[in-house]
């Protein structure tokens, strides 16, 4: 796949405060990443680690009173988090589309699945009754929905997890996005749909040209779908680097963390091996850099000191004061 | 997982078939089903009918005109020609009683309607919008909610010079939509945080195509309901107001002027109060039965059984 070099999305040092009580909260601490045409970058972390959080900011749907949203989000060159309200939603499914973790819950549920869809393209596209009808149910027939135009007609609760997860990528197709963000778009999903909504996923991406922010906490779906990876660990991108090269060479504790704590066939019979203690607490994230508690490799300069974001090879960066020093678990 | 061999596709299989059906459709089935909403639905379109043309049901006895009174048959029992009997001033109670359900059903469904199109503005507003909004629409009904209904509403018709459908109608709104306007706009706050609303911003949806189309559709059936429950509550407090002496006032005629007219006699003379008392009771329970029918008619996903 040829990829177009200028980048299509730019975040720039995204910080998202949440005020609640009083207290900030600190969802998103300087998140930077682009992402350009056709390209998919899978955004790891595990729950409350601000994936969802970012990709809210970059769509523009955080409530402006309970989150404080700053730095950039960069569409084409024009900064998204600057233009006015109005001007924006020009942005929102035209040019960047989301679909959700769970279909059921982002579906109205009291108006048919297909008149939601061709909702979207009489707002949008001003199209008439009929005309959105019929583009409607090319959409519904192209995520393969089997006998499209018969479920037209029916409601959300009608439908099966994987057909409803269809209908959310139908209607976020429906205005062919340049970037389109899944949060978690598997994960209420069983083992066998999800694949399937993946396979489409992709197939729909080389089809369009499209990009892909694939939010996600599987590790091995992300391995499969993802040109590059940034992994988040509570509100920052702890490292990023092409899939390939951050998977075998993580450079973060972290994610060789992670990659030592997946199962593999190889090493069957032994001990799998955990990152012991838990994820902090967004109200209270320990000082220097937030990871060190629970890193094996943690010296007196991690507990002082947030480091720095060190690129270790070329397009390959991690956020540890001893990224050379890291090394997955050997395999066998 | 990339060897993963996905089956053909799992949308071919397991298809409800009643699930085809739509909306209105499954919604009406169920309900023609139900023997209580048939009776309820029959006596309401009754009632409306006769509220729109008294004259093809009052003279059904041979004496239709409700204003042809002799002292001579002063509070006669039911008789021939007469079967509600007469009132104290020689009336058929009958073509009263028939008469009397224009201005009870009209009453009945504009207060609902005025308190309804309130709540529903006021409370989608303010639970959308909050703040300022919010907190004024909210002081305001509690200043409302405050007042004893009964209370409240005797003050203000003792105010208004003229008591007809229209000023009885509003006082009883004006002490009915603080109770709506709340369940409105709670209603509204839990519509808010789905993530369909999320998913419709998403994809570029304006504040009034959100409470248009997402947010009122999710959150109206409550409000729906309880008006339509309340329908009934309406028509019995304009017999209350009336019976209390502020609300319709003579030549009108209503159930409630024949309930407060019955007052003083039906222990001498119980046909006075029981006929129209029986109508406005058997209309009330209709109107109750009828809201709560709507309720399951709303929500689609009460369809599937």
């Amino acid at each position: 796949m040829t990829i177009d070099q200028t980048p299509l999305l730019a975040v720039r040092d995204l910080r998202v405060d949440f005020t609640v009580r009083r207290c900030v909260l600190n969802a998103v601490r300087g998140v930077s990443f682009t992402l350009t045409r056709g390209e998919t970058l899978a955004v790891l972390g595990e729950s409350g680690s601000g994936k969802s959080v970012t990709a809210q900011a970059v769509m523009g749907l955080l409530d402006p009173r309970r989150a404080a949203v700053s730095g950039a989000v960069e569409f084409a060159g024009i900064d998204l988090l600057r233009t006015h309200r109005a001007e924006r939603r020009r942005y929102q499914g035209r040019r960047i589309a989301m679909i959700f973790q769970d279909a059921l819950a982002a579906l109205n549920p009291v108006v048919s699945v297909g008149s939601q869809i061709a909702e979207v393209l009489r707002v949008h596209d001003g199209a008439s009754k009929s005309a959105a009808r019929t583009r409607a149910i090319e959409l519904m027939d192209r995520v393969r929905i089997s006998a499209a135009a018969s479920r037209y007609d029916s409601y959300p609760h009608q439908l099966s997890g994987g057909m409803r997860q269809r209908i959310m990528i139908a209607m976020a197709l429906a205005l062919q996005p340049d970037i389109l963000i899944a949060d978690e778009p598997t994960t209420a999903l069983d083992v066998t749909v999800q694949a399937q909504i993946m396979q489409l996923l992709m197939q729909l991406r080389d089809d369009t040209g499209m990009a892909l922010l694939f939010i996600t906490h599987d590790l091995a779906v992300s391995a499969e779908v993802a040109d590059r990876i940034a992994v988040m660990y509570s509100g920052r991108i702890v490292e990023s680097g092409s899939a390939a090269e951050v998977y075998a060479n993580p450079r973060h504790p972290y994610t060789a963390g992670l990659l030592n704590s997946v199962p593999r066939v190889a090493a069957r019979g032994r001990r799998l091996t955990p990152i012991a203690g838990s994820p902090p607490s967004l109200t209270a994230l320990p000082s220097g850099c937030t990871f060190h508690p629970r890193c094996p490799i943690a010296r007196d300069i991690c507990r002082t000191d947030d480091p720095p974001v060190l690129t270790t090879s070329p397009g390959h960066t991690s956020a540890c004061h001893f990224a050379e020093e890291v090394h997955r678990e050997p395999v066998g | 997982m990339s060897n993963v061999t996905v089956p053909a596709d799992e949308s071919g299989q397991a298809w409800d078939i009643e699930a085809q059906a739509s909306l209105s459709h499954t919604a009406l089935a169920r309900l023609l089903r139900r023997p209580s909403f048939l009776v309820a639905a029959f006596i309401v379109v009754l009632m409306i009918v006769i509220a729109a043309v008294p004259q093809a049901f009052a003279g059904w006895f041979g004496h239709g005109d409700p204003r042809a009174c002799d002292l001579v048959n002063s509070a006669i029992g039911p008789s021939s020609g007469h079967p509600f009997g007469f009132d104290k001033q020689g009336c058929d109670v009958y073509a009263n009683v028939i008469y009397g359900t224009r201005d009870s059903i009209s009453i009945g469904l504009l207060a609902s309607m005025f308190g309804l199109v309130m709540a529903v503005v006021l409370g989608s507003v303010s639970g959308y919008y909050l703040g300022v909004v919010d907190a004024i629409v909210s002081r305001l009904s509690d200043v409302f909610f405050g007042f004893p209904f009964l209370l409240g509403a005797l003050v203000l018709l003792t105010a208004f010079r003229a008591h007809n459908v229209w000023t009885v109608s509003l006082a009883i709104a004006l002490f009915t939509w603080p109770t709506l306007t709340r369940l409105m706009r709670a209603s509204m706050l839990t519509a808010k945080e789905h993530d369909y609303v999320l998913a419709a911003r998403s994809l570029g949806a304006s504040d009034w195509r959100l409470i248009r189309r997402h947010l009122l559709p999710n959150a109206i059936a409550p409000v729906i309901v309880i008006s339509a429950l309340g329908v009934g509550a309406v028509i019995a407090a304009e017999a209350t107001l009336t019976f209390l002496g502020v609300g319709l006032q003579q030549p009108a005629i209503s159930w409630g002027l024949q309930l407060s007219d019955a007052q003083s006699d039906f222990q001498v003379y119980p046909h006075l109060l029981i006929f129209p008392a029986l109508f406005l009771s058997l209309t009330v329970l209709a109107f109750i039965v009828l809201g709560d029918a709507l309720e399951d008619v709303l929500d689609p996903r009460r369809n599937d059984d």
